[in-house]
């Protein structure tokens, strides 16, 4: 890879960390919450966008961090006060922060307008504090046509052959100099060190040059004298002597005296006490400089503790783990097989060996565990946005972002909790004069959580909104055919209707929750991922969705069964319940659909076998077991099968990394005597029970 | 510079194995490794050439059961037959064969074009012929041993 | 001998601009993430130039230079410092600190070579 490309591709990685870093160090601000470091942090954020921008010369990022990190800049020295309104605009600054950079890096184009709008509102806010304008001004020419020359030459410089009036030759290239001798340090000759150098020039220079020209003369033997030059005339406020190499693009360089350091404090290493230092520009930042530097060194032990490793070689660990977890089940099996008596040393061997490889598995599945942070960190910019498409007030809670999970349902969860948070501000939320009216303050609230309850990971969005229209939600399923019209249905199962597929209880499309995407995608994708989702709601006081999800996607728990002799695999969050179906409840719908009798309803019935074709004759549902089960999209049918063999937590495998996906087939598992088991599609098995098409494509390619 | 036995370019080593009466080889690059028979988990909605999978250490991979793929009869796998285990890109199957029966050292000069029949299945996997010691051996190319686009065909 | 310049700054993107402008110049590289790092990396190694951002956690930039001149050893070690800040106030900082230069970014790489051979002993 081309080293500029690499680095710039390093860039924009530390782009997304510090946009994240940024927004939620402004969202600690707006809480309150925030310390002066959360202020440097937020600073250092932009600081170093805008530092690295310059690099790549991404002019319009530059420009647009420049001016955000002069605010903060203000923020942090006190001098702009961080009102709501302020914050607000800063916030928005790190959205269009971050738009500006994910531009540059995809070369696309941004809201110029909204950029532009912004640099004039932190202009407007900046000169309520500091008149400093926006942009630096470029440094004004030096205005002192004079300098003076301090110059005391070490004992080195002699001893290393160069030569003071050499020195004083080439200052007077550049103007007419004054230059005087200072011998006072000249000691007697009794005691002069004919090596040694005791001499200081005092020279004034005329010359309309800078700083660095001078000090250009005395290049060579900087670290063999003392050397200071000030300007003769006092600087103008802001202006400091020495600005001299500089480029087209801004760049700089300036050259300081050498620092100064008192003789008494050169001998000894002084101690660290805040006499024997200059009194500090801000005194603020350095007050106690070892008990900071203790902390300091305390947090640098905590930062170090944690490694980068590449994601694959944590994956390959995972996949041999689960070769581990499997051959140690298959060696349970054969010592079992074998007759050895449980209580034997071999047995109790073995068993620590399960409690071992288990316990593996786990801190193997931990390192790959994340907090939720990162996604929920994507979510206040969303609640801004979406407030202000709707004319809503919102304000966002979040709790558990330290809470871990796999990190293939990080990956997955976004979509879902967008789509739940967009949701809960766009219906459940009432607008501010509603909220009013109701008694409630105009701003709304929204709590995102997420926790772990029961091996699995449950986020939840709530609101304090007005809660589901029951009367209209009921209404409009009965419209569109969901429900039948006298259907009796509990609060609870009225609220879920709204995941049905077709349901919209918008009155009007809205731009946020439109866009085709309803609830009962959202629930689509959450059960594609062995999730679940409900909602619950209070009339008045707001709605809960709580969506629950599996904490990784590598295992999957299910429900070992056989059909026609195939051991397959049932994912346990699709399985309703287990029945024994009677034969006085099944009815034939045509030759090939059974229905089945079930609590006042019909429910089809699909023999597994039969529906992958692994055989062509139907069992007999008196001859079966029964699950009950529901598809994403909330289609239930009734999987009929020979034996259910037990549940069990299985590593789940993919088909199409050495074949290809087979429909009514999810993946696939090794089971403990070292088979393979195929894990069942449930949402495409049942939906063969609404077409045949299917059917007769299966029976194509069976024909092969 | 090159062993004396071969002259030419693009010397390859060929693994020569045999279904029925028939003789097959690849080139020995491709093949990872050989396994005896293990039952095969049934696939639904699969060619029937394809045997089902197997567990190959953690990995799941699908065996094809070659003589079926070359429209030759089925036969019923025993503990005899062997499984040859190949990569084809980032894939791996494995080919139910009757035996391994060969190792061989040949270059170019030694293959010999396909006689023109009319057996596509024969045009898409016998690439040329090798005579050795008296018997023909069969050059196949793995490129389509597995189904492709057949779903999205049917 | 080839000059020993050492880098601090807390963004990697700079880091390795800035490892790979001096190296294409001839310099050998050593690399810290702040200030702290920096002191570490010099318990150890005796770099000819030291080129410091300002902004970086746990240590900054002044911190980092004082720290390098309370030891006696290191007086006489440049340290320039590469920033984006053109504050008057923050460059006095900078230079009660005890560093060499002030170099303001955009990074140009030959003109921070430059620097760094006007000022490496």
């Amino acid at each position: 890879m081309d080293p500029m490309a690499a680095i710039r591709e390093t860039f924009f990685q530390e782009c997304e960390e510090q946009l994240a870093a940024l927004e939620a160090g402004l969202i600690l601000m707006e809480s309150g919450a925030a310390e002066a470091e959360t202020v440097n942090a937020v600073f250092r954020a932009v600081h170093s966008i805008k530092g690295g921008a310059g690099i790549f010369a991404l002019d319009a990022l530059v420009r647009f961090a420049h001016v955000f990190e002069t605010a903060l800049d203000q923020v942090r020295s006190g001098t702009l006060a961080t009102t709501q309104a302020v914050l607000n605009l800063l916030l928005r600054a790190a959205d269009a922060l971050a738009d500006l950079v994910r531009a540059a890096r995809e070369n696309g184009t941004v809201d110029e307008a909204r950029t532009a709008a912004l640099v004039v509102e932190f202009t407007q806010i900046s000169t309520h504090g500091h008149e400093q304008p926006p942009t630096p001004a470029p440094a004004p020419p030096a205005a002192s046509p004079a300098w003076h020359i301090s110059f005391t030459p070490a004992a080195s410089l002699y001893a290393k052959a160069n030569e003071t009036a050499l020195l004083l030759r080439e200052l007077r290239r550049l103007g007419p100099i004054e230059a005087t001798l200072d011998s006072s340090r000249l000691p007697e000759l009794s005691e002069l060190d004919p090596e040694g150098a005791y001499l200081t020039w005092n020279i004034t220079l005329a010359a309309d040059c800078t700083e660095l020209a001078i000090r250009n003369v005395f290049e060579f033997v900087e670290d063999d004298c003392q050397l200071t030059i000030t300007s003769a005339t006092p600087p103008e406020p802001g202006l400091k002597p020495g600005d001299v190499i500089t480029g087209d693009n801004g760049f700089s360089f300036e050259f300081f005296p050498p620092p100064v350091f008192d003789e008494e404090e050169a001998v000894p290493p002084p101690p660290v006490e805040p006499e024997h230092h200059e009194p500090p520009a801000t005194p603020l930042a350095r007050q106690n400089p070892v008990e900071t530097m203790a902390a300091k060194a305390e947090s640098a032990a905590a930062v170090s503790a944690t490694i980068r490793v590449d994601l694959d070689r944590v994956d390959r660990m995972i996949d041999l783990v689960g070769e581990l977890v499997i051959n140690e089940a298959m060696l349970s099996q054969r010592v079992l097989e074998a007759g050895i008596a449980r209580a034997s040393g071999v047995a109790m061997a073995l068993e620590e060996l399960e409690h071992l490889t288990r316990e593996i598995q786990d801190s193997v599945m931990a390192i790959r565990a994340q907090p939720v942070r990162s996604v929920f960190q994507r979510m206040p910019r969303l609640v801004r946005e979406v407030a202000a498409q709707t004319g809503k007030q919102a304000r966002l809670v979040t709790e558990g972002e330290g809470t871990e999970v796999d990190k293939t349902v990080i990956e997955r969860i976004a979509d879902p909790l967008t789509h739940m948070i967009r949701n809960a501000i766009d219906h459940g939320l009432e607008s501010p004069e509603k909220r009013i009216a109701a008694g409630k303050p105009a701003e709304g609230l929204v709590r995102l959580t997420a926790l772990h309850r029961s091996g699995r990971i449950v986020l939840e969005v709530s609101d304090d909104g007005a809660g589901i229209n029951r009367a209209r939600v009921k209404e409009k399923a009965i419209a569109n055919g969901l429900i039948a019209p006298d259907a009796a249905l509990t609060d609870d199962e009225i609220d879920n209707l709204i995941f049905l597929p077709g349901f919209s209880t918008a009155s009007t499309v809205s731009d946020i929750s439109g866009r085709g995407v309803g609830m009962d995608v959202v629930r689509q994708s959450v059960v594609a991922l062995g999730g679940r989702i409900s909602i619950s709601s209070r009339p008045g006081q707001g709605s809960t969705f709580t969506l629950s999800l599996p904490l990784t996607l590598a295992v999957l728990d299910g429900m070992v069964i056989s059909a026609r002799g195939h051991t397959l695999i049932i994912p346990l969050g699709a399985i309703v319940e287990t029945l024994k179906p009677k034969a006085a409840d099944v009815f034939p719908l045509d030759g090939e659909i059974n229905l089945i009798h079930l609590r006042g309803g019909y429910v089809p019935m699909v023999d597994i076998a039969a529906s992958l074709g692994y055989c062509d004759e139907l069992i007999e549902p008196n001859q079966s077991v029964a699950l009950l089960v529901e598809g994403e999209s909330g289609m239930r049918a009734v999987l009929l099968a020979d034996a259910i063999h037990g549940q069990r937590q299985v590593v789940i495998k993919s088909l199409e990394a050495n074949y290809r996906a087979i429909p009514g087939i999810a993946a696939s598992t090794v089971m403990g005597d070292g088979s393979v088991a195929l894990i069942l599609d449930v949402d495409a098995v049942v939906k063969t029970t609404r077409s045949e098409l299917n059917r007769s494509e299966s029976s194509l390619l069976e024909a092969r | 510079m090159s062993k004396p036995t071969n002259s030419g370019a693009n010397t390859r080593e060929l693994i020569a194995f045999r279904v029925g009466r028939q003789e097959f080889c690849i080139n020995v690059m491709a093949v990872r490794e050989i396994r005896g028979w293990t039952a095969a988990t049934a696939l639904p909605r699969s060619p029937r050439y394809v045997r089902g999978v197997i567990n190959l250490r953690g990995a799941v991979v699908p065996i094809v059961e070659f003589a079926v793929r070359l429209g030759l009869p089925s036969n019923e796998p025993s503990a005899r037959n062997v499984i040859i285990v190949v990569q084809i890109g980032h894939q791996q199957i494995g080919l139910l064969v009757d035996a391994v029966s060969d190792i061989l050292t040949a270059n170019d000069a030694n293959i010999q074009p396909t006689p023109d029949v009319s057996s596509d299945l024969v045009k898409t996997f016998v690439k040329g012929l090798l005579p050795v010691d008296g018997r023909m051996i069969s050059l196949i190319s793995l490129d389509h041993v597995l189904p492709q686009g057949e779903q999205e065909a049917a | 001998m080839s000059t020993i310049v050492l880098t601090v700054d807390d963004s990697r993107a700079m880091r390795d601009m800035l490892r790979h402008s001096l190296l294409a110049a001839g310099f050998r590289v050593l690399q810290a993430e702040d200030g702290l790092h920096g002191l570490e990396v010099l318990e150890t190694e005796r770099p000819d130039v030291i080129v410091t951002d300002i902004n970086m956690p746990r240590m900054d930039g002044f911190g980092f230079i004082e720290a390098v001149r309370r030891d006696e050893t290191r007086r006489s070690m440049p340290v320039l410092v590469l920033t984006t800040e053109v504050d008057a106030e923050k460059k006095n900082r900078a230079r009660a600190a005890g560093a060499t230069g002030w170099i303001v970014k955009p990074f140009d790489p030959i003109k921070l070579v430059e620097a760094i051979r006007r000022v490496a002993a």
